[in-house]
């Protein structure tokens, strides 16, 4: 984003009262820069509350492709007197504010830097509409028609939008369409519209959708063709379950039977939500949960029964801000180091970090064979600002030829034909043995238990026997190394400098480079795509003599866990950290390297 | 040495099921409980129950917690998958296992501590979902793994071995398991295998969840003069109720089963339960009366046993979700594809 907003390269956000139903209003104004292949990303703050609090949307339209937070707000709709002092102060030097000027407006409440914009939008729906319902939601409408207005969006677009959005009930597609003329023309007769900068059609957003990562985590486990869920409700992982639901009610449905291939259970608790799970992956279902800090923490004792006695699992960790409850509605990727070592003892998980919505459907997918073939708890770690924020992805494709990966599991034959089948040992050398399941074959049976146990599967207190068994999964450890996906790499033999990062990271990561490059700082880059680190990562860390690690959170949890899984000087890795629960910003990070460039200049 | 593997050698005049299995065919490891364990006594009647019903062992599925008592799946049918999960959380295991089969006969083992303290929140809610399985709780008012400190369904006034006297009120499995629903609650006694194998058999067979609670001595930690679940002082206040008989399908019931104080229960697999009732009055399909029945005796200072409630008609958790019959696990991944089509029309939605 350059200084100054240009056309297609600017942000609104609009700050409303959460209850009031402005979802909708804001989707459809996302969705009008969408349609006019401007690329475009939203992201919505809201609070942990029902009714009545504050919320806010942001839009930025980013015609560099950007789509991570700008960290600027050019145009502010100011829709909440409670936070209006505040909303003031954030619009960017230059840029514009809109509020309702149905009621007047204390005169201390002014800049004289930007340009603040009066609507009566209160008394202009109160005059057209009747029920007090339909007043406080067309209101939010009436905004995007003023800001249609203001920022030249194309007409015919938004009529498509609405016209999509209401096509079973024709009177609210009368009543929305009223509500936005209102805006539309109050702003064309009152204001000099367009804006000096405004939406302009560009052709950037074919093949793409927009999307939030929980919806296409949800569609990556019905994919994966996930059978049976265990979960308890938490933000900001909830929707990863209503989606789930919703889409295999209809698309698992046999038509013969009316009956659904799939058991969505509602445990009483996390405890239980993955007991659920590791019961039914033990059967030979995929079986799947999805939760949030909390409920990571609930889960441990049974992630280290699923790690000692090597059953699949499968867990979608959309992040939120901690400690304890945190802010359940902010975003923050504090939850690594939990994660990696999950419950006592020398335990360690498999982890899997997207990016965005598109990676979180490709790698909830994966994580199923992942979890079956190194029989094991796999965590995907997404969070709030991926599972819960609009981005814009390129289209979702599923390999027609894909089939699952069960990893071992000892057919009926297999078992017919063996002497004896034992459970934990290591045939095949690779540090993963043959499991079999429950009520196949009665020569496969064998109990599976947290206590010390030998390669046979037997109980144990033999030093030998046990310290045989942990060895072994440390094999099996560097095995899953081979299977996880590679890091993405962007790299130039010029630069000495390099930045790792991960997960939703990513965006803010790219611009930063755009930008330092601008400034004659030209750095590589590595994202992280899962734990155990790949040798790329080690290869990275050795090729370069200052490496900045970016994440968000306060402790350097990605940077630590490097320091401890990798040989890597500690003097080489330096943190540039984002934690205060918004999505990371660009500028944050080429802040944070400059800084330190400055002080190795000074030293 | 780790494993004590029992010889397998069937006596040739053994009797045989309908398998032809002998009751050797439905043991497991050698025990490792403490000598004249309740417990041990259980997990005999179980191996009795299993082979009378004819069950093949490998389609059965053996869970439990932690503890003494939850070790005993290791003790029968070695031929059977056992998880022996962790502490209090046995139900939940047993929740998805039967989510993705729920072909296969659960037999869930616990203890008091196991259910009535750290398991508590998962005991009701597998109840409450009517989770078709065995549930089986051995009931000794202490924790033995950890030395006897007492249990969520220690007396008031019961005595540990040490002195100590339980002042709090206990928690009886039997009565929370009806004010919440539960579709089959018995209660016996591990010293009375003819009373506990019947009702362990309609227990298997019936379809939804069967609490079985089983007072069952630790005798290292609490069989001693004033505890209230010793051997001597269950044989003193033990009461039965009721006295099941498990009559398998398709079986005559002869005419002297058939008297004024037996009442017949048919379970959906067109066996049925033949209780011999103490009190002709009894009623074990009426939940109320059998709250009723069993508070008021258990404040006398006795432990009623029988069968005390079953109702067969409610439909378990595969009903309640409309689970198909086919098991989730061997749903073919065809089956669970939605394809790319379907992709399409879903992302159409996103533009
Ligand atoms: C999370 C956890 N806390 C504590 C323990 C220790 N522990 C093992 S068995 C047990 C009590 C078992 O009591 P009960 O279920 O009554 O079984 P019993 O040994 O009496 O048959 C406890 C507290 C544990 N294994 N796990
Ligand atoms: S300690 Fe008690 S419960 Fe445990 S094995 Fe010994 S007698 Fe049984
Ligand atoms: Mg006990």
């Amino acid at each position: 984003m350059s200084k100054q907003p240009r056309d297609n390269d600017f942000t609104i956000k609009i700050a409303n009262v959460n209850g009031t139903g402005s979802a909708s209003a804001n989707t459809l104004l996302m969705k009008a820069f969408f349609r006019m292949g401007i690329p475009v990303a939203g992201k919505n703050y809201f609070p942990s509350n029902i009714q009545g609090l504050p919320t806010w949307y942001e839009i930025r339209a980013s015609r560099d492709g950007y789509i991570c937070r700008s960290g600027r707000v050019d145009v502010l709709v100011a829709m909440n007197a409670e936070t209006y002092r505040k909303d003031l102060h954030d619009v960017a030097p230059g840029g514009y504010l809109i509020y309702d000027s149905t009621w007047p407006r204390a005169k201390q409440l002014a800049r004289d830097d930007i340009t603040i914009l009066g609507v009566p939008l209160a008394r202009l729906c109160n005059e057209r509409f009747t029920r007090a319902r339909e007043r406080v939601l067309m209101k939010n409408i009436a905004y995007v028609g003023v800001l249609a207005a203001l920022l030249d969006l194309d007409l015919a677009v938004v009529r498509a939008l609405l016209q999509d959005s209401f096509a079973a009930k024709p009177q609210l597609l009368e009543s929305n369409q009223a509500a936005f003329d209102l805006g539309y023309h109050y702003a064309r007769e009152n204001f000099s519209c367009p804006l000096p900068f405004r939406a302009t059609a560009m052709n950037a957003t074919g093949g793409h959708i927009m999307i939030d990562g929980n919806s296409t985590a949800a569609l990556g486990a019905l994919f994966a063709g996930a059978t049976v869920v265990g979960w308890y409700p938490i933000t900001p992982s909830t929707s990863v379950i209503d989606t789930f639901k919703r889409h295999a009610e209809r698309l698992r449905k046999d038509p013969d039977t009316g009956r659904t291939n799939v058991a969505i259970i509602q445990a009483e608790d996390e405890l239980a939500a993955i007991g659920m799970v590791l019961g039914a992956s033990w059967n030979g279902a995929r079986a799947f949960t999805s939760t949030s800090g909390p409920g990571i923490s609930l889960m441990s004792e049974f992630l280290g029964y699923g790690y000692f006695t090597e059953i699949p699992a499968v867990l979608v960790n959309v992040q939120r801000c901690g400690p304890s409850t945190g802010m359940p509605t902010r975003t923050q990727q504090a939850d690594i180091m939990a994660c990696a070592y999950a419950s006592h003892g020398d335990t360690r998980h498999v982890l899997l970090f997207p990016a965005n919505p598109e990676e979180a459907f490709y790698l909830t997918a994966q994580a199923f064979d992942l979890a079956e073939r190194l029989q094991t708890p796999v965590i995907v770690l997404t969070d709030l600002d991926i599972g819960m924020n609009d981005w814009m992805c390129r289209d979702l494709q599923w390999d027609p030829a894909y089939q699952p990966d069960r990893g071992k599991v000892m057919s009926r034959e297999q078992l017919e034909k063996i002497e004896k089948f034992h459970r934990y040992l290591d045939v095949d050398q690779d540090g993963i043995p043959w499991r079999s399941l429950p009520g196949v074959h009665a020569k496969g049976a064998y109990f599976t238990r947290g206590s010390g146990h030998n390669m046979y599967g037997a109980y144990t207190e033999d030093a030998k026997e046990y310290q045989a068994v942990v060895d072994r999964l440390r094999r099996k450890w560097e095995t899953a190394r081979q299977y996880v996906p590679t890091p993405v790499v962007e790299q130039s033999d010029r630069h000495r400098v390099g930045i790792i990062s991960v997960g939703s990271c990513d965006g803010a990561v790219r611009e930063a480079r755009a930008r330092l490059a601008e400034a004659g700082v030209g750095a590589n880059y590595l994202r992280v795509k899962a734990f155990p680190f790949s040798r790329q990562v080690q290869d990275f860390l050795d090729a370069h003599d200052r490496i900045y690690v970016v994440e968000q959170n306060r402790d350097a949890q990605l940077r630590s866990l490097l320091l401890l899984e990798t040989r890597v000087d500690p003097e080489k890795l330096v943190a540039v950290l984002h934690y205060d629960g918004l999505p990371i910003v660009a500028a944050s990070i080429v802040d944070g390297i400059n800084q330190d460039m400055a002080r190795g200049q000074a030293a | 040495m780790s494993f004590l593997a029992k010889p397998k050698v069937a006596h040739p005049g053994l009797p045989r099921n309908e398998l032809g299995l002998t009751v050797r065919d439905y043991e497991g490891g050698m025990s490792t409980l403490c000598a004249g364990c309740g417990h041990d006594s259980i997990t005999a009647a179980l191996i009795q129950a299993a082979f009378e019903l004819s069950i093949p062992p490998h389609r059965m599925a053996k869970v439990s917690g932690i503890g003494c008592s939850s070790k005993t799946p290791a003790y029968f049918a070695s031929a059977s998958h056992g998880f022996n999960s962790v502490h209090g959380r046995m139900p939940s295991v047993a929740t998805g296992a039967n989510a993705a089969n729920g072909e296969l006969v659960y037999i869930g083992l616990s203890g008091d501590g196991d259910t009535l303290s750290i398991g508590l929140g998962q005991f009701c809610h597998a109840i409450r979902r009517n989770l078709n399985m065995l549930y089986l709780l051995e009931n000794n008012g202490v924790y033995g793994l950890t030395k006897g400190q007492f249990s969520a369904s220690a007396d008031i006034g019961s005595k540990a071995r040490k002195g100590d006297v339980n002042q709090q009120p206990p928690i009886d499995p039997c009565l929370l398991a009806l004010s919440i629903g539960c579709t089959f609650v018995a209660r016996s006694f591990s010293g009375d295998k003819a009373h506990l194998v019947p009702l362990l058999k309609a227990g298997i067979r019936h379809r939804g969840f069967a609490l079985v609670d089983v007072i069952s001595p630790c005798v290292t930690f609490n069989d001693h003069e004033g505890s209230t679940k010793s051997y001597q002082f269950t044989r003193q206040h033990a009461q039965a109720v009721t006295y099941a008989d498990y009559v398998p399908p398709a079986t005559e019931i002869r005419s002297d089963q058939a008297a004024g104080t037996v009442q017949a229960v048919t379970l959906h697999d067109g066996s049925r339960v033949l209780l011999h009732k103490v009190g002709a009055d009894y009623d074990a399909t009426d939940r109320t009366g059998a709250f009723d029945y069993v508070s008021r005796h258990q404040a006398r200072g006795e432990i009623v046993t029988g069968l005390l409630f079953i109702d067969e008609a409610k439909p378990d958790m595969h009903q309640v979700q409309s689970l198909p019959d086919q098991p989730l696990n061997s749903v073919p991944y065809d089956k669970l594809n939605p394809g790319q089509k379907a992709l399409d029309a879903i992302q159409a939605r996103f533009r």
